[in-house]
């Protein structure tokens, strides 16, 4: 029973979903409502499950001194702060001049932007290191970087403005995005769509399983 | 060890250090640049520019401080335009951090002179209806009543008490639809179930690194444009004749990318000329 009722809540879930799709009229559309909104609450619940299986983790390195363990006190200290402060302000807690607003803008907001900012520095040294014109396809590669990193900024316009229309850096970098990425870009997708239809069916039908936590 | 292959193992610092300076300097001078607007953009700004005074305006904030340098100016400046054409706003987040970047940028916004003289009302001219959690079921629920998939507003307040959102009950109440991401749950999201299944208008913003998975949509018009990354910004600001932190941040862009290229070029003039002696080796 341990394995059919999650199987079996999940091929009614799945076929009443794909009903609703060509069918979005009651009882199904209601039933998609329901699932919906039972979902919510199931992904409410996931995001405390996974705050407190991070604090469980940090804790435990801490406890056991693993590698890297006094960032895992910053984890916890950053986790308690910002939890006691946001319960102390109460539903206001988002305000603008709260307390919770002034960690959110003096701590995390300067962390999340440098974070994302030492990708221009990998990203830097990156290209430098790999982008080079070892064959046809890098080369390619390279030239379609070249003409759209340049064509995306003002620079572009100004090496370019003294040709006619339509053949400037950004008209070129334009064309690379709509055209060839565009072609590239669909026949990932629809990869991709494949992939999920298969696997999708897979699990609703019960011949997938491993979501259970079995082999 | 010659030039070249002393130029081939560069150490990265130097390099950390030239895009550092390259980002960071033309920041300190005020330089306003030629910004060349795309169709992608000017399809978004079209659109908000033939909604009637009135019309309801969606935008969902999903990202997060990390994205902030790119996707914030151009949350300001579609707020800015859309109030100043006296839409109605209702603004939401699928990512936690999103409301209070939606905060962030109403702050900046409802500030300006010519918006502050508008006397807009909370509740009645725009409102935020905060997080909820579940990701794209959440799009999907929005589709038959947006009341039941946020109860409340980001305040507390029972959207039955919301003025603004007594008529507005699934997408078919509102007008366009404005997705900011950074990620999942994101654009792709909303094209697929607000654009797909319920029709709905959509124009989204997107980080650079993002933007070019979502030109197949752009493709088949189920987004109506899309603005990547702070160029996109920069081109809304231009449209809307109110230049602002996207145009300024282009000095600082274009020359961090002029110094990227500069380095792939350098990286392989060194490798085409220690290429003989590499095969020899």
């Amino acid at each position: 029973m341990r394995r059919e009722v999650p199987l079996m809540i999940c091929a009614i879930v799945g076929f009443t979903l794909i009903i609703v799709y060509f069918v979005p009229h009651p009882p199904f559309s209601d039933m998609r409502d329901l699932f919906s909104d039972w979902f919510s609450v199931i992904a409410a619940f996931a995001i405390y499950l996974g705050i407190l299986n991070l604090l469980k983790n940090s804790v435990d390195k801490v406890y056991r001194k693993r590698s890297g363990w006094g960032f895992s006190i910053v984890t916890i200290l950053g986790f308690l702060l910002f939890v006691s402060v946001g319960l102390y302000e109460g539903s206001d807690f988002g305000e603008f001049g709260t307390n919770y607003y002034y960690l959110y803008d003096r701590i995390y907001f300067p962390l999340m932007a440098t974070m994302f900012a030492i990708l221009a520095f990998f990203i830097g040294s990156a290209s430098y290191r790999a982008f080079r014109a070892r064959n046809l396809e890098a080369t390619i590669l390279l030239l379609a970087a070249f003409f759209v990193m340049l064509g995306r900024v003002p620079i572009g316009y100004y090496l370019t403005s003294w040709l006619p229309e339509g053949w400037r850096m950004g008209d070129v970098a334009n064309a690379i995005m709509t055209y060839p990425q565009m072609a590239g870009q669909r026949a990932v997708m629809i990869g991709i769509a494949l992939g999920i239809v298969s696997t999708s069916l897979r699990i609703i039908l019960g011949i997938e399983r491993t979501f259970l936590g079995g082999d | 060890m010659g030039f070249f292959e002393r130029l081939i193992k560069i150490d990265r610092r130097i390099i950390f250090t030239f895009i550092a300076f390259a980002v960071a300097l033309p920041l300190f001078f005020n330089v306003s640049m030629h910004v060349e607007t795309t169709p992608e953009v000017v399809g978004i700004f079209s659109a908000v520019d033939s909604l009637s005074p009135g019309s309801k305006v969606l935008i969902s904030f999903d990202y997060d401080p990390g994205s902030m340098p790119e996707l914030q100016p151009m949350a300001e400046s579609f707020l800015r335009h859309c109030f100043s054409r006296g839409l109605k706003v209702i603004l939401m987040g699928l990512w936690p951090q999103g409301p209070l970047q939606a905060n962030w940028a109403l702050d900046i916004i409802l500030n300006e002179p010519d918006i502050k003289e508008k006397n807009l009302q909370y509740g009645v001219d725009y409102v935020n209806l905060g997080y909820t959690a579940g990701n794209e079921v959440v799009i999907q629920r929005m589709g038959s009543d947006i009341h039941a998939a946020f109860p409340v507003d980001y305040y507390g307040t029972s959207l039955d008490e919301i003025p603004l959102m007594r008529g507005v009950r699934n997408f078919d109440n509102i007008d366009f639809v404005y997705n900011l991401s950074a990620g999942y749950p994101g654009t792709m999201e909303w094209v697929q179930f607000a654009a797909d299944r319920f029709h709905a208008v959509l124009g989204a913003g997107n980080t650079a690194v993002q933007a070019p998975l979502m030109y197949p949509y752009l493709g088949k018009k189920q987004l109506v444009g899309i603005l990547g990354g702070m160029k996109g910004a920069a081109e809304y600001e231009v449209l809307s004749k109110r230049p602002a932190r996207g145009v300024r941040y282009m000095f600082s862009q274009g020359i961090s990318h002029a110094v990227v290229i500069f380095f792939v070029i350098l990286g392989n003039v060194a490798y085409f000329a220690t290429r003989k002696k590499r095969k020899e080796s």
